[in-house]
């Protein structure tokens, strides 16, 4: 199939049941065969647009405004030419192998049955999928999913290929692979749409960027070059990742403070080996580590949410407050929550109410804070993070980055004497990363402790006072920067 | 602990069969043996269904381990028709107040007892040596299913594993959030019914945003499918459900000629 | 009442409507070991047990009100029956045929109504028929050797009422409270939802 062309006129969408419009008045054109990164602030309406080239926003579903046409086809009509990876590797793998997975689109498409499994293969060998056709699609990590899905839609041979944050949650290694498949998959007859916030890496996949404006209309266009120099100070103001322009360290004022939680031997077979670590008060540590290494099962040990398989967590007295004689996991939740705060690798998994404010009020009101406090600490969380406008949005509409900030906010909203966070900054557009850095220094500084797992090295550099590194085969070192 | 992966040798003679097959055999033999009450021809029946395992790959281990809540099952059937048995015939063996056993209830409960075994094994001998993706492609191919409901209830099935998973984490996340119910049992019981919400809450999500990536690789787009994975219906798959009927009806028949039948209906 | 939709089902419909059998069929097998845990206690008293017989027939009806397409109950409770043998229940095949004529039950109740009414009457048909229809199959297949008056009758009228309890009030109630989560955003059963 050749390059797909992109039109499209005085676009905008508004999600069912939302006031704003998620995107509005978007002009572009796309000729075939142009790479085009796509930026935007978190919420900007990046992920809407690709689902709309993609003919996913059904009638019934919102608003439209202007039209979309895909080589002069309505996108419902050119589904056939487009081939899209979505922010959520997990819920886009269809079948229960893998090799299965990359045949269902071309089953899907009639192709005849002698030429599948050619193409099947072609595929997961363009992506560096290390494992044969029957491997579990269960079985996969992360990155190996986001592999898989990326296979999936490269085995159509779609004309216009559209990428969501493609390389979010993988390890360095693995999205350094994932951006060569792209780069390998993608010739003059693919047109390649891409969504990422961090610029710098994709910047080699594209010729082109179009940067969205909050609240509507495209703010920028043209070549890398042209847009960073015309635009980067006042893009980098506005949230986007421009190169050349980073953010200030937050490095910690005082040295550290007490021991609050010792991990003696603490693991949990066969997901974690046993792992000794201690953390303090008034430090921020950073727990580094390959995809599957065991940081979240790390991280919900530290955390007191699962029981220890092997050696144990020991809370410093301070921590432990009336708790001294057990440890963490056996906490009640109340108590936990006001001590050690947890965000968990994917946010969803930590809603439990209807709404953003009861969201983030339902800590604090579980601790037995006054209302009056809650209120004020609702209102502040919203107003750093962002989400002031969204407050009576169901967490489950929000976007990528928005979730993540909730997810967030809802642990920092007890204010616990001990953080422990999973990525919490992926998917966060430069304004709202500066202001979680911010948040978390202000917590360190002001003698809290502060672990986070996290894949991303301008976090690591921006404030982590340590870095502990999880090997893969369970064995982990532990360095100073 | 929940898993579809099947737990049977795959190459293993009858477990080779096609999966339509196997169904339609094992739902043959079952049925047939609804429709008696005595004891006797479930008794062959276990028998035959005991024979055939190796051949299906099955250890009796594996068996066991599926089938073992028939037991507390069986000790329903006993006390229930202790209490409620509609014939109370032959020489009594116990009388204390309302208990009434005699040896007809007990040979009425040996004969409830042993019909819920041999109708429930064979189905978990076939799903135990069944994968889901050839089952839902035998049921396109070789029954006739239409694909489009055959591969939407293939890809929820793919959730069942994670649904455990997301079980666990719910859990966590109502922990760390404060939210726990301590020793009350009452508040146990919400916590558990609240949970078990969030996980279909959860699950309808996912299947939501499943269907969309479905459509966005042609799902559902009109234009015929093509299948990857041939399934083929052979004189030996014919075989295996003839073979099925011929021996219930011969347990039926050796209990008839025993004069031991009971039928379920007159 | 709301107008007919297109009968045909989307993509979104199938596998939603998979995945609450789906959830369901879980739901079930882990019920099947608490069914068989209490059945010995029950027996003592057989209406409690009857009373949470219920739970058996939610997908019918939950499925029903959520998808709103012909065919949409018995394809939930069929699929759930499907899914608690793959995973092992010890009644294995028999749940088949038997979540079959269950679904039935509640299909026949939405058509009565031309699928074009999904309140509370309508739920409440529904779980009263597919609870006949179950008590019809159990009265035969499994309970005939047990006491007319003494078993089978109480059984049959108690597994009815739960029906109508757990199952119409309860699946209209659980279709309520999904709907509120915005979860049904996409599907038919989000139409009555007042927008915030
Ligand atoms: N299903 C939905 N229902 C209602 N509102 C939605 C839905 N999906 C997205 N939105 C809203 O539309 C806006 C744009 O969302 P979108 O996901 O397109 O943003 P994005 O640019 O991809 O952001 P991010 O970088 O955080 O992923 C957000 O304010 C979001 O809350
Ligand atoms: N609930 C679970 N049950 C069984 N195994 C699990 C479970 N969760 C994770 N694992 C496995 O345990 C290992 C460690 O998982 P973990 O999620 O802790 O890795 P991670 O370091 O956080 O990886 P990533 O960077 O991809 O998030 C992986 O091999 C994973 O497949
Ligand atoms: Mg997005
Ligand atoms: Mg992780």
């Amino acid at each position: 199939m050749s390059g797909v062309s992109v039109r499209l006129r005085g676009f905008g969408w508004r999600h069912a049941g939302r006031r704003a419009w998620a995107v509005r008045d978007v002009d572009l054109r796309i000729e075939a065969g142009e790479r085009v990164l796509l930026l935007g602030a978190s919420g900007a309406g990046k992920s809407t647009l690709l689902a709309a080239l993609a003919g996913l926003l059904p009638e019934d579903s919102g608003e439209r405004a202007g039209d979309i046409e895909i080589d002069g086809l309505p996108p419902q009509e050119a589904r056939d030419r487009v081939g899209m990876v979505f922010q959520h590797p997990e819920s886009q793998l269809v079948m229960a192998r893998s090799g299965d997975d990359v045949a269902f689109g071309l089953e899907n498409r009639g192709v005849p049955a002698d030429r599948i499994w050619p193409r099947v293969d072609e595929a997961l060998a363009r992506v560096g999928f290390p494992y044969g056709r029957d491997r579990p699609t269960a079985a996969l990590s992360g990155g190996e999913q986001q592999r898989l899905a990326l296979a999936g839609a490269l085995a159509l041979r779609p004309g216009l290929l559209l990428l969501d944050e493609p390389t979010a949650n993988l390890d360095p290694a693995g999205a350094a692979l994932v951006r060569r498949a792209v780069a390998d998959a993608v010739d003059a007859h693919t047109t390649l749409v891409l969504v990422e916030h961090r610029v710098a890496e994709a910047l080699p996949l594209v010729d082109r960027v179009v940067v969205l404006a909050a609240g509507g209309s495209v703010r920028a266009d043209g070549p890398p070059e042209r847009v960073f120099a015309e635009h980067g100070a006042a893009l980098a103001a506005d949230g986007v990742w421009v190169p050349g322009h980073p953010v200030p360290p937050r490095r910690a004022v005082a040295p550290a403070g007490e021991v609050l939680l010792t991990a003696d031997r603490l693991g949990l077979p066969p997901r974690l080996g046993p792992t000794d670590l201690a953390v303090r008060a008034g430090e921020a540590l950073a727990v580094l580590g390959p995809n599957g290494a065991g940081k979240s099962t790390l991280a919900l040990l530290l955390g007191g949410l699962l029981r220890p398989g092997s050696g144990r967590a020991t809370a410093s007295p301070e921590l432990a407050d009336a708790d001294r004689r057990t440890p963490p996991h056996r906490w009640r939740a109340p108590a936990l929550a006001r001590r050690i705060g947890s965000v968990f690798q994917d946010p969803e998994h930590q809603f439990v109410t209807g709404t953003v404010f009861d969201e983030l009020a339902l800590g604090p009101r579980r601790t037995g804070r006054p209302e009056a406090a809650v209120r004020a600490t609702v209102d502040e969380l919203l107003d750093r993070l962002r989400l002031e406008r969204l407050a009576r949005a169901n967490p489950y509409t929000l976007s990528g980055g928005e979730s993540r900030r909730l997810s967030v906010a809802t642990a920092l909203a007890t204010a616990p004497r001990l953080l422990v966070c999973d990525e919490p900054t992926f998917g966060q557009d430069r304004r709202t990363w500066s202001e979680l850095v911010d948040l978390f220094a202000g917590l360190r500084d002001a003698g809290h402790g502060v672990v986070t797992v996290t894949h991303d090295a301008d976090f690591v550099d921006a404030i982590a006072d340590r870095r502990f590194t999880l090997e893969r085969a369970t064995r982990s070192t532990e360095e100073r920067p | 602990m929940i898993s579809l992966e099947p737990v049977a040798d795959p190459t293993a003679p009858l477990a080779r069969r096609n999966p339509v097959a196997k169904l339609a055999a094992a739902l043959l033999f079952s049925f047939t043996l609804v429709a008696t009450l005595d004891p006797v021809a479930p008794a062959i029946a276990i028998a035959i269904e005991l024979a055939v395992l190796p051949l299906f790959g099955v250890r009796y281990g594996v068996l066991a381990q599926r089938a073992w809540p028939l037991l507390l099952g069986a000790v329903g059937i006993l006390v229930t028709l202790v209490l409620f048995a509609a014939e109370r015939e032959g020489r009594v063996l116990v009388e204390a107040g309302p208990v009434l056993v005699t040896s007809g209830v007990l040979v009425t409960a040996l004969g409830l007892v042993l019909r819920t075994f041999a109708v429930a094994l064979p189905g978990v001998i076939v799903f135990a040596t069944t994968d889901p993706t050839d089952l839902a492609d035998a049921l396109i191919q070789n029954a006739k299913a239409p694909p489009r409901f055959a591969i939407g209830a293939l890809a929820a099935f793919r959730l069942v594993p994670m649904l455990g998973q997301e079980w666990q984490m719910i859990s966590l996340a109502r922990r760390a959030r404060g939210v726990d119910a301590g020793r009350n049992p009452l508040a146990k019981l919400r916590l558990f019914v609240s949970t078990a919400f969030g996980l279909l809450v959860g699950a309808i999500r996912r299947g939501t945003r499943l269907a969309v990536a479905m459509d966005a690789r042609g799902f559902d787009a009109g234009t015929p499918r093509t299948v990857a994975r041939r399934q083929r219906f052979t004189v030996a798959d014919g075989l295996l459900v003839v073979g099925a009927a011929v021996l219930a009806g011969g347990a039926l028949a050796v209990s008839i000629a025993l004069g031991t039948f009971r039928p379920l209906v007159g | 009442m709301s107008k007919l939709d297109n009968p045909r089902w989307r993509t979104i419909d199938i596998v939603v409507a998979s995945v609450i059998a789906v959830a369901f069929g879980v739901i079930f097998w882990a019920w099947g070991l608490v069914w068989s845990a209490t059945s010995g206690a029950f027996a003592f008293f057989p209406p409690a047990q009857a009373l949470i017989y219920g739970v058996w027939l939610m997908p019918a009806v939950v499925g029903g009100l959520v998808i709103r397409k012909p065919g949409a109950a018995l394809y939930c409770e069929t699929v759930a029956a499907v899914l608690s043998a793959l995973l092992g229940s010890q009644w294995a095949g028999t749940v088949i045929p038997q979540g079959i004529v269950q679904g039935l039950g509640a299909e026949l109740a939405f058509a009565a109504f031309r699928y074009r009414s999904f309140r509370l009457p309508t739920a409440l048909l529904a779980g009263v028929l597919t609870g006949v229809s179950a008590a019809v199959f159990d009265f035969f297949v499994w309970n005939a050797k047990y006491d007319l008056t003494s078993y089978r009758i109480p059984y049959a009228l108690l597994t009815v009422v739960s029906a109508a309890v757990v199952t119409g009030v309860g699946g209209y109630a659980l279709t309520t409270a999904l709907a509120r989560t915005g979860a049904l955003a996409h599907l038919p059963a989000a139409r009555d939802r007042t927008l915030v």
